[in-house]
């Protein structure tokens, strides 16, 4: 398993790393920490004939805030962002949720962003964007745009970045005072793709839960704060309307019970969690 | 912008275990094989050459890494540790192997390199792990010989003997 021929492009800063994307559109990949791109390449699922390499600029790896933002720059790894000191009251689902990113030592390499841009269905990244109803900052040489994470990931691995953009950062809204968060996960191993995760939000009266691992894409409902019948109602509706995958790992079948199951066990810790 | 052409090699220079190294690469060569096959360092292993077995783990920089998710071209200027910078001189164990081979934490050896660095970086971040956290630093690798259990003893021993004396690092013997 060795990847297909190609160039590759050491860029120095945005501009460049730009240019060779407007110069070869589809055919070019940009690499960061590679933790997702290098088993599509070795595999040959992915052939580009231009690499761009951007971990050699300056300025895209330290986290920021902006206003009420996190905003992750496209250099940052998932490590560092579990490392950021305070995240756990800065945001608490981003704390909760990125320890069943990947492992350890994928963790060590793998960006932020690059999880955002590889759109695997069953990704933590993607599914906390989606359920704190982050933003995706796009940039090209034509223009910069900012799409809300439910408009970016159009389906399995397919997001709606053009050819000639790039992820120039992620950026998730920080815990708003009187919301509580929980996150859980089932998967085969700690670190194994997620068979179902779940990532809730519950503040003034609603409940948004996202779910990754059961439809092509994380997906989010919300709604009032419903207990008893009337949100296990809600949950098998929200399973059935998933179209629940099949695969070896799970069938459909079970992704659906797990959404009832652990995506009530979870709305309920985030519910203790208020502020 | 430095560009590395498909069709031919390109020298790429790093340090290896505090040594400057220099590989011939082409763009699309793993790491694995630059350091195998290009530099004969034999030690990082390969096992399903897509990130899941962990048999590859380096550190780059101190941090690990998958060898094989990992191109030659991207260790241009950094430093590199494979498991045979781990020991202080040939005829002696660095504390964590010899804490491996008291508690038996290998059988056939394939993983045994993987793991070494990655308990390696993780107990230098973390002087006083938890058995939990050593679990899930671990489930980062395969071993179809041990059931782990031996492996996170191990890991346990290491992490008590280098707190009570750091500099131990260096100063255990193999019998041989």
């Amino acid at each position: 398993m060795k990847p297909a021929p190609f160039d590759y492009l050491r860029a120095g800063n945005l501009d460049e790393a730009l240019a060779a994307l407007a110069e070869y559109g589809s055919e070019a990949r940009i690499i960061a920490g590679g933790q997702s791109l290098l088993p599509m390449l070795n595999m040959r699922l992915a052939k580009p004939l231009v690499l761009v390499d951007i971990m050699s600029m300056a300025g895209l790896d330290q986290v920021r805030r902006e206003g009420e933002m996190i905003v992750v720059p496209a250099g940052v790894r998932q490590a560092a962002l579990l490392r950021r000191p305070g995240l756990a009251s800065e945001q608490p689902l981003l704390a909760a949720a990125l320890p069943w990113l990947g492992h350890y030592q994928t963790r060590a390499r793998g960006t932020v962003c690059g999880s955002a841009a590889h759109a695997d269905p069953s990704a933590e990244i993607p599914l906390c964007l989606v359920a704190l109803d982050g933003e995706i900052r796009l940039r090209s040489r034509r223009k910069r745009r900012v799409l809300k994470a439910a408009e970016f990931f159009s389906g399995m691995m397919v997001t709606e970045k053009a050819d000639d953009e790039l992820i120039e950062a992620v950026a998730f809204p920080a815990a708003r005072p009187g919301a509580g968060y929980a996150f859980a996960e089932v998967a085969r191993r700690h670190g194994d793709f997620a068979i179902v995760g779940c990532a809730v939000m519950v503040e003034a009266g609603q409940i948004h839960l996202a779910v990754a691992g059961v439809a092509d894409k994380p997906e989010r409902r919300s709604w009032p704060r419903l207990d008893g019948s009337a949100l296990d109602d809600a949950l098998n509706a929200f399973a059935w309307e998933l179209d629940a995958r099949e695969d070896l790992h799970a069938s459909a079948r079970l992704r659906r019970d797990l959404v009832r199951t652990l995506g009530r066990s979870t709305i309920e810790e985030a519910g203790r969690c208020l502020a | 912008m430095p560009r590395l052409s498909a069709a031919i090699r390109h020298r790429i220079g790093f340090k290896l275990n505090g040594k400057p190294v220099s590989v011939e690469a082409e763009p699309r060569l793993l790491a694995t094989d630059a350091l195998r096959h290009g530099l004969g360092a034999t030690g990082t292993h390969v096992g399903c050459e897509h990130g899941v077995c962990g048999a590859c783990t380096i550190l780059i920089d101190g941090a690990p890494a998958r060898a094989c998710l990992t191109l030659a071209v991207q260790l241009e200027g950094r430093e590199v540790t494979t498991v045979e910078g781990l020991a202080p001189a040939p005829d002696r164990l660095s504390v964590l192997q010899a804490a491996f081979r008291r508690h038996h934490a290998l059988q056939c050896g394939f993983c045994t390199a993987g793991i070494l660095i990655s308990l390696e970086a993780f107990l230098r971040e973390q002087p006083k792990p938890s058995e939990q956290e050593l679990r899930e630093v671990v489930g980062g690798h395969l071993c179809r010989c041990t059931g782990y259990t031996p492996i996170i003893a191990a890991a346990l021993e290491a992490a008590a003997l280098l707190r009570r004396q750091p500099q131990v690092l260096a100063a255990e013997s193999i019998d041989v």
